[in-house]
């Protein structure tokens, strides 16, 4: 299979990046590339193997249900491009 | 006074504790040759002040007889670990100017233990790529030059700008994170030492996630002690990172000096691929003949589903990209460029603050997972996963310890291989196996090309055993005896 135009401009709709036509095109060619690579792996027979999540066998740790952290919003607002009165400020998404 | 960057890390505290010396002037050695390097483009942002406080506080413990396992090494960090109010850029324009309220833990061990930090190391673009070429801060350049041609060549990828410090002899050892190779392939072409732990091994905590059940950290440095030294100091069991192991972390350095008598090496017919430099096939022959000197018993094994370990790689790490890569929104840190509404401000700050290869990864790791694909390639390749996993679990049945080449090619030049990003991906190909299995992985300066370029040998272990990789490796050390320098330090003795 190959990546046409119009499946990379829906995949970087999904991903938010905006592309240019000239970008789309050139992505285009190289991510189909990519897929054609990918595709070997139909070459091989998976029939009852489990898909791997993790490499090493561990049960997910757990921790007690209590608050660790916080009271450092100064230093979480830091970074941020633009905050108010310990918010962080994006642009307008009601109407 | 002798030319206290050419020590190693081991030379260099034996040094600090009989007094020779002071880290002040082990650190200010290395920050004047630094200076004279800048031109390699190693650091991204240099801490050369801090490092000048640290190793002061360093001297106060060795006065006091309080020195820890690093105390006054100074080391570059890769600027993927983030460190408490320093600016780490993954080497992305989305981080510039980025300062972590928090530090990694890796890092904080090392500190923890005394060494200093020279600065934050270039690397790949968020530690995609192989030949230090996608960063935003511009190519970090290989200490060694080619005898036939003058191109500049490439360090190697992601951490170049570790590698080619270490190589330089601007910084005694770095922290390096290894997704599909990135410390191994690196240390390769550099001609220097680097080891991927086991999975789990170190904290992922603070290091900017690229694919996170393959991310790992480990040390790069001059020789296999000098690794031993500092991922003694990385590792160990961190609640802040749920994949992290509670085992307890073995004395590595031991390890050195040990006999390989009767352990067998394995050597997997795999790896003998279409392409592959014959002076690397010879220098992998010249290994196993060191193995077989030192006593150790040659077991030849099969890894069968090798040829699809890339494959495998190109959907899992680029789809665990594309989900890590999600919080670089123009939000809450790093780059906005503010666009119509919330959604044209996302698209536009995504588009300017990723370079090409970054994109190309969150695009094709958001295609695998899409609704309809998800199952043919991403299920399909965490399925292979688990095949590649076995052959590895398979081969350890008949071996300790594995002997492979590290890369199939010398150091090329930059802007080669770059007509298409899979020429580039199989840069990986013998390093991505054991990063799909999580096996611990280390590369080990053997010889020279013949256009006078160094070649690495890959050693890969069993689960948590990095103990007989490092065993093997300072035997293979000592056998290959590589002395060779960097060109830009040769021309500097004459």
């Amino acid at each position: 299979m190959s990546i046409d135009i119009n499946t990379v401009r829906k995949v970087a709709k999904l991903a938010r990046i905006r592309t240019t036509d000239a970008e789309t095109e050139v992505l285009s060619g190289e991510l189909s590339k990519i897929l054609k690579m990918i595709e070997q792996l139909n070459e091989v027979n998976t029939d009852g193997v489990e898909p791997m999540t993790s490499v090493i066998e561990m049960k997910m740790p757990e921790r007690e249900d209590k608050v660790t952290d916080g009271g450092i919003p100064e230093k979480i607002l830091a970074n941020a491009p633009e905050h108010t009165a310990g918010f962080f400020v994006v642009p307008k998404v009601v109407e | 006074m002798k030319n206290l960057t050419t020590l190693t890390i081991k030379e260099a505290l034996i040094g600090l504790k009989k007094k020779e010396f002071t880290a002040v002037e082990l650190t200010e050695a290395h920050i004047k040759a630094a200076e004279a390097a800048r031109h390699l483009n190693c650091y991204i942002t240099e801490t050369f002040d801090l490092a000048r406080k640290q190793a002061k506080e360093s001297d106060a413990r060795y006065a006091k007889g309080t020195a820890g396992l690093l105390d006054g090494i100074p080391v570059a960090m890769k600027d993927l670990f983030c460190t408490e109010g320093i600016q780490t850029t993954a080497a992305s324009n989305i981080l510039k100017g980025f300062k972590p309220p928090y530090e990694s833990t890796v890092s904080a061990n090392l500190w923890r233990d005394g060494a200093t930090m020279l600065g934050k190391a270039n690397l790949d673009e968020f530690a995609m790529g192989s030949s230090n070429t996608t960063s935003a801060f511009g190519n970090v350049i290989n200490p060694w030059r080619s005898k036939n041609h003058d191109k500049p060549l490439v360090p190697g990828g992601s951490g170049g700008g570790s590698a080619a410090a270490v190589a330089a002899r601007i910084a005694m050892g770095a922290t390096g994170t290894d997704t599909g190779g990135s410390i191994r392939q690196p240390a390769a072409f550099c001609g220097i030492a680097g080891i991927k732990p086991t999975y789990g091994r170190c904290s992922r905590f603070g290091i900017v996630a690229f694919a996170s059940s393959l991310d790992q950290a480990g040390p790069t440095a001059r020789t296999s002690e000098d690794c031993a030294l500092m991922l003694q100091s990385m590792a160990g069991y961190d609640p802040k990172d749920s994949t992290s192991v509670n085992r307890p972390v073995p004395e590595y350095s031991k390890s050195i000096g040990q006999s390989v008598k009767g352990l067998k090496v394995g050597v997997p017919k795999e790896y003998r691929i279409d392409g592959t430099n014959p002076e690397i096939i010879k220098l992998w022959e010249k290994g196993v003949q060191m193995m077989k000197d030192a006593g150790a018993e040659i077991v030849d094994v099969s890894l069968p589903h090798t040829k699809y370990a890339l494959q495998t790689y190109y959907v899992i790490a680029p789809a665990e990209c594309s989900s890590n890569l999600a919080r670089y929104d123009g939000v809450r840190f790093g780059l906005r460029v503010e666009g119509d509404n919330l959604v044209d401000t996302y698209e536009k700050t995504r588009a300017e603050g990723f370079g090409k290869e970054v994109k190309r990864r969150i695009l094709i790791g958001t295609y695998v997972l899409s609704a309809g694909y998800y199952d043919a390639y991403y299920n399909k390749a965490r399925s292979v996963r688990k095949l590649i996993w076995q052959d590895f679990i398979n081969a350890y049945q008949k071996c300790d310890v594995l002997l492979t080449p590290t890369v199939p090619t010398p150091a090329f030049a930059i802007g080669e291989n770059m007509q298409d990003p899979v020429t580039m991906y199989l840069n990986d190909v013998f390093t991505i196996p054991a990063s799909m299995a999580g096996m611990p992985g280390m590369s080990l300066p053997v010889g020279l090309s013949s256009d006078g370029l160094p070649l690495g040998l890959q050693l890969l272990g069993k689960p948590f055993d990095e103990e007989t990789v490092f065993k093997v490796a300072h035997v293979i050390e000592k056998a290959a005896n590589f002395t060779a320098l960097p060109q830009s330090l040769m021309s500097k003795a004459a």
